[in-house]
């Protein structure tokens, strides 16, 4: 999997203080596994999506994700002297950190348009958040993937428009998936441990706490709009959720997702010392 | 030219655009961008690439028939990918877009700079020209296509699919 990546940033790297190595690799992780994971649910509409060009879309999208998932692990292998290749496949699926929204499985086409659109307006803001990272080698890959998230933000907000305003059983299943999601969606941009840590460092432009504000500021006009679920007060300037954030966000993972990892894994499983 | 003869950049770039892209092959390594930065030294040469993708699996086969292509010019070769600028659709030369233009492919839009808004999308208009009769009446059919670096359109005046280039 490392082969062809570009050398980024082991000398970087050294330079980090401890803690700040450390709340950077859960970060990194974070990131990887949520791309990882958003990926392999992603091929699986590969020849069964409901129109051709959805065939084409999701199997482009996965292997974006896991290309970006690829290059964060390398990144953090680099933090931890490791084997990016382990890290990616090597581990039990209780020690994957992929937020939840990521653990259900792809069930139907609006549940899975709802949970993309949801993930990938979640990431952007992330990415903005490290667009100007002091972590170089982060930064020149976030710059990248920004770009290459305008693809994906425009196909979600247009199957976001579509299935809202396409009769009466695609709204509803869009709403219902909406409802369902929310309170998992709060898990992308659920605070880090040590994510104070990397503001003070530069790492990070701000605390995910303040980005998550941003996210639900910015998708507020969309969704009132379409009339779509949207469970948040308004108190002040701030959007309260009415919804509660699960006790541990990125843990605890379902049945659906230890099927995924049993499937994901398999290969890697069968032979971990192999040199593929 | 004689075996002694000092290694020059220029020798390196034009072995350079003798590498095609695998995925586009009229299209060199040179013409699409790539390359962004050579350094001939001493016996040895160093080419810095920058990916056009975060995950395009055409990388590492660019980078051996770039390092197989160097070792007739240098006994040691060193082809490193980087991502320390991000590689940009605007980076894809004149020649390179009338190549692409030739082979089927609309060229990428200019990009728009400044600052990216929070859920920035690409622009849908204009839709880009059609390679084959320069209509601009086309339809984005899906910003997806078969490689990471294409998207799928329609030319509603000569009626033909055509990709384009994903302006990145």
């Amino acid at each position: 999997m490392s082969t062809s990546l570009p050398a980024t940033g082991p000398e970087a790297a050294a330079q980090l203080d401890e803690p700040t190595r450390e709340a950077l690799a859960e970060l990194l992780l974070a990131m990887a596994d949520d791309e990882f994971v958003i990926g392999f649910w992603d091929s699986e509409w590969t020849g069964i999506a409901p129109l051709l060009e959805e065939d084409v879309a999701f199997s482009s999208l996965a292997q974006d994700e896991i290309g970006h998932a690829q290059v964060l692990y390398q990144l953090l292998a680099e933090l931890r002297d490791a084997d990016p290749d382990r890290i990616a496949f090597g581990r039990g699926a209780q020690e994957y950190r992929h937020a939840r929204l990521l653990d259900h499985p792809r069930t139907d086409w609006a549940f899975s348009i709802a949970r993309r659109f949801l993930y990938d307006t979640a990431d952007a803001v992330r990415l903005d958040l490290l667009a100007a990272s002091s972590y170089a080698p982060l930064a020149g890959v976030v710059a990248k993937m920004r770009r290459e998230e305008t693809y994906h933000l425009l196909h979600a907000t247009a199957w976001v428009e579509r299935l809202a305003g396409g009769g009466e059983e695609p709204r509803r299943r869009l709403q219902d998936a909406l409802e369902r999601l929310w309170p998992d969606a709060l898990c992308v941009l659920a605070p880090l441990e040590g994510d104070r840590r990397l503001v003070e460092a530069g790492v990070l432009a701000e605390p995910l706490a303040d980005g998550e504000q941003r996210w639900l500021t910015g998708l507020a006009p969309l969704l009132e709009r379409l009339g779509l679920p949207f469970p948040f007060r308004r108190a002040g300037a701030r959007l309260e959720p009415a919804v509660e954030r699960p006790a541990s966000p990125r843990g605890d993972h379902s049945a659906s997702f230890e099927w995924l990892w049993g499937e994901f894994t398999s290969v890697y499983r069968s032979d971990p010392e192999a040199a593929w | 030219m004689s075996g002694q003869a000092v290694l020059g950049e220029r020798a390196v770039w034009e072995a350079l655009a003798e590498v095609p892209d695998p995925e586009i092959p009229t299209l060199s390594v040179v013409e699409l961008g790539m390359v962004r930065r050579v350094e001939v030294g001493d016996g040895r040469v160093r080419v810095e690439l920058l990916p056009t993708f975060v995950g395009c699996p055409a990388l590492e086969v660019i980078r051996r028939t770039v390092a197989e292509r160097l070792e007739r010019l240098a006994p040691v070769v060193e082809v490193d990918a980087t991502f320390a600028e991000p590689w940009t659709s605007d980076r894809i030369t004149p020649e390179g877009r009338r190549k692409l233009r030739e082979s089927g492919f609309a060229p990428p839009a200019p990009r728009t700079t400044g600052e990216q808004p929070l859920f920035a999308t690409i622009p849908v208009r204009p839709a880009a020209a059609c390679p084959y009769c320069g209509s601009p009446d086309t339809t984005m059919e899906n910003a997806f296509g078969p490689t990471l670096c294409r998207s799928i359109f329609w030319c509603n005046a000569c009626r033909q699919p055509f990709e384009q280039f994903k302006t990145v």
